[in-house]
């Protein structure tokens, strides 16, 4: 009994803890399919995100001057993916991965010098106050960018209902006849989406070298952008829904490190593939060839 | 005279137009083919030269490196070589699947698979007759690959669910039971530092070309490729590939199995990467261990869209990335430059590439003509 509480408290503080980076790439990725696009490329700003907020975070002392340079070279990463993927007969899928690896390999080149020293972590929330408990106080230290990616989360759901803003990335993304009738710049609203989005990739990049597990390394994600692709889908292009679903891929993640907790170390391996496998069983159970799913862009090619 | 045009014409119309005929289409065509990856590669040579310069290193010793590292000496060039046979084959994951319109990324789940499995029946046989032992590791290997890719492929044509996607999900469970296993069940006891399965003996390795040091798995490779090239060209079977892949709504209008053609496609695509994966066991390592995910996989995406998803194509292309990452470490040692410059320069070759896929079809001189 002791051990199963143990479980599930691990398994909250997992969830809060890596849920930040599916949840900040998946509402980037929503942004973006939501103008349209596909970005794969995502991946890559995570990866590039991290390593330029840990470089800057070390250079300047400063983690938040590192969040705000993860976001402009995510940003940087999308305009070269929105930039080309505005040519003629240029497929986004294909773009993306191209754009994911140009971004691993520049994170890589640039990061090496980083991987052994220590810089300036971000500040956490200490939640957990009110408990006696270690284990509770340690799970309950939360980083000020989980805050963050709620909100911007619920500003989002906001401002596409609501905001003239969000309209015109709707219509761009549910039909592109319509948007060119009532003359709108598609291309340019379209670009400007993936930079946010990708922006927004690597804001959650940043929290992985300066939060949790707060280092440098090229280990650093494993296709953690990617999930988040398959994740938006699973929420349906509903920025509060991501949330939700950040939060259960972010157990699934800390299903095997919790399990550890208690001295379950068998097929410590196959607990990495938990959130890869969940995912997929997600997507066989919610998706269907030829069903078109609700709050699916119309020009996305994704589910095609 | 002018009045007698208008009977000729009358006479002339119910004949077929004949339009001129344009023996230099083809040649055209294929000089397009050629031309715009071979400037795209231009390109993004030129904008890497603009990063290293930007960083104080002279591109024309990079250059230079490149070329002594991977084709300036016999003895380099095996390297290269060595290297390209995977390369192909991982490849071919990417480029049949992509004849139907598919984008298939998972390949490094099928070669580490496909590796394990040659490995573990290698071992498993090891006593038998070698050239028996290494037709069972191919099998098993080309098997588990093929079952991989293949599940892909299901998921994507019976459950909608997106090829690019759900082939990478697969490879990242791949490698974690790959993980599982070379670490737990499956590990040599006498395997310390390198986890690694029981040794296939070295009875049963490859060898090489004779006369060479370069193992027999290029061999494999290039006559693989040329199957694959002739299948798609000229078979029926590769024109329902090609249909399919063009047009599924005329495909599916002509009765053709849609759905059957993209489960076989990518099977036979994750056939050759866990064929990749078998070579690399049967020929290199002598058994399965982390070294199989070295990313033979991702170059092949890379290089499958170099050569325009064109089984043909991917030999030359392999043998040009097998050369650039042999020559990694000459570059590392002698720039100072870290082992990430060559996925850099990977990273701008396929941007650019893709980019220039915008270029076809955009010049009059390359169109056929005479054709209004």
């Amino acid at each position: 009994m002791e051990n199963l509480s143990m479980v599930f408290v691990a398994l909250i503080a997992g969830a809060l803890r890596v849920s930040t980076p599916f949840l900040f790439v998946s509402l980037g990725e929503c942004l973006t399919e939501k103008s349209g696009r596909i970005n794969l490329g995502n991946e890559g700003a995570l990866v590039l995100g991290a390593m330029t907020a840990y470089a800057f975070s070390y250079e300047t002392g400063s983690p938040w001057l590192g969040v705000l340079a993860a976001m402009c070279a995510g940003g940087a990463l999308g305009l070269l993916h929105g930039l080309v993927c505005s040519l003629a007969r240029v497929n986004d899928i294909a773009m993306g991965i191209a754009v994911m690896l140009a971004g691993i390999g520049i994170a890589f080149f640039f990061g090496k010098p980083y991987i052994q020293p220590s810089a300036p972590q971000l500040p956490v929330l200490p939640l957990g106050f009110w408990s006696d408990t270690p284990q509770i106080r340690s799970a309950l230290d939360v980083s000020p960018l989980f805050f963050l990616g709620l909100l911007i989360a619920v500003f989002m759901a906001w401002a596409f209902k609501n905001t003239r803003t969000g309209l015109v990335v709707r219509i761009v993304g549910d039909s592109a006849d319509a948007a060119r009738a009532m003359g709108l710049p598609i291309d340019r609203i379209r670009i400007l989406s993936t930079v946010a989005g990708s922006a927004l990739a690597g804001v959650g990049g940043s929290f992985l070298s300066l939060s949790y597990p707060g280092s440098w390394n090229e280990g650093l994600s494993s296709g953690q952008g990617l999930v988040a692709v398959a994740l938006v889908v699973f929420a349906r292009w509903n920025p509060i829904a991501c949330v939700g679903a950040a939060l259960l891929f972010g157990a699934a993640g800390a299903l095997g490190p919790s399990l550890q907790t208690i001295g379950v170390t068998q097929g410590y391996y196959l607990f990495y593939a938990a959130p890869y496998v969940l995912t997929l069983v997600i997507m066989v159970l919610t998706v269907a060839p030829g069903r078109v799913l609700r709050g699916m862009p119309g020009e996305l090619s994704l589910t095609r | 005279m002018t009045i007698t045009l208008p009977a000729e014409t009358v006479v002339a119309a119910p004949k077929a137009p004949e339009a001129p005929v344009d023996w230099s289409y083809p040649l055209r065509r294929l000089l397009e083919t050629l031309l715009v990856p071979f400037c795209a590669l231009l390109l993004a040579a030129g904008a890497f030269a603009i990063f290293l310069l930007a960083l104080g290193s002279s591109p024309i010793e990079f250059a230079s490196l490149i070329w002594r590292g991977a084709f300036g000496s016999w003895f380099s060039f095996q390297n290269t070589l060595q290297r390209a046979a995977p390369l192909m084959l991982t490849a071919l994951c990417v480029a049949l699947p992509a004849q139907l319109g598919l984008v298939v990324i998972g390949g490094e789940g099928a070669v580490v698979l496909g590796g394990l499995a040659a490995a573990v029946v290698g071992a498993s046989l090891s006593s038998l007759y070698p050239p028996l032992v290494i037709l069972g590791m191919a099998i098993a290997g080309a098997g588990f690959g093929a079952l991989w890719i293949g599940l892909t492929g299901w998921l994507r044509a019976y459950r909608g669910i997106n090829e690019t996607i759900a082939s990478l999900l697969l490879a990242y469970v791949a490698i974690a039971v790959f993980n599982h296993l070379v670490e737990g069940p499956l590990r040599d006891p006498a395997s310390l530092n390198k986890p690694s399965t029981l040794p296939i003996g070295e009875a049963n390795m490859l060898g090489s070309i004779p006369g060479t040091d370069i193992h027999p798995g290029l061999i494999f490779g290039i006559i693989i490729c040329l199957g694959f090239w002739i299948m798609i060209q000229r078979t029926s079977f590769g024109f329902a590939w090609r249909v399919t892949g063009g047009n599924l709504r005329a495909a599916l209008l002509q009765g053709l199995p849609a759905n059957r053609l993209i489960v076989i496609a990518c099977a036979l695509g994750g056939a050759c990467a866990g064929l990749a994966g078998m070579i690399e066991v049967a020929a290199v390592h002598g058994s399965a261990n982390a070294s199989l995910a070295a990313g033979y996989g991702y170059a092949g995406i890379l290089i499958a869209f170099l050569a325009r998803q064109s089984p043909l194509g991917i030999i030359p292309m392999a043998i040009l990335l097998g050369g650039i990452s042999a020559a990694g470490g000459l570059i590392q040692r002698r720039l100072g430059l870290p082992d990430a410059t060559v996925l850099v320069l990977q990273g701008f070759i396929f941007v650019s590439i893709l980019a220039s896929e915008t270029i076809y079809g955009r010049f009059r001189w390359f169109q056929p003509r005479g054709v209004a």
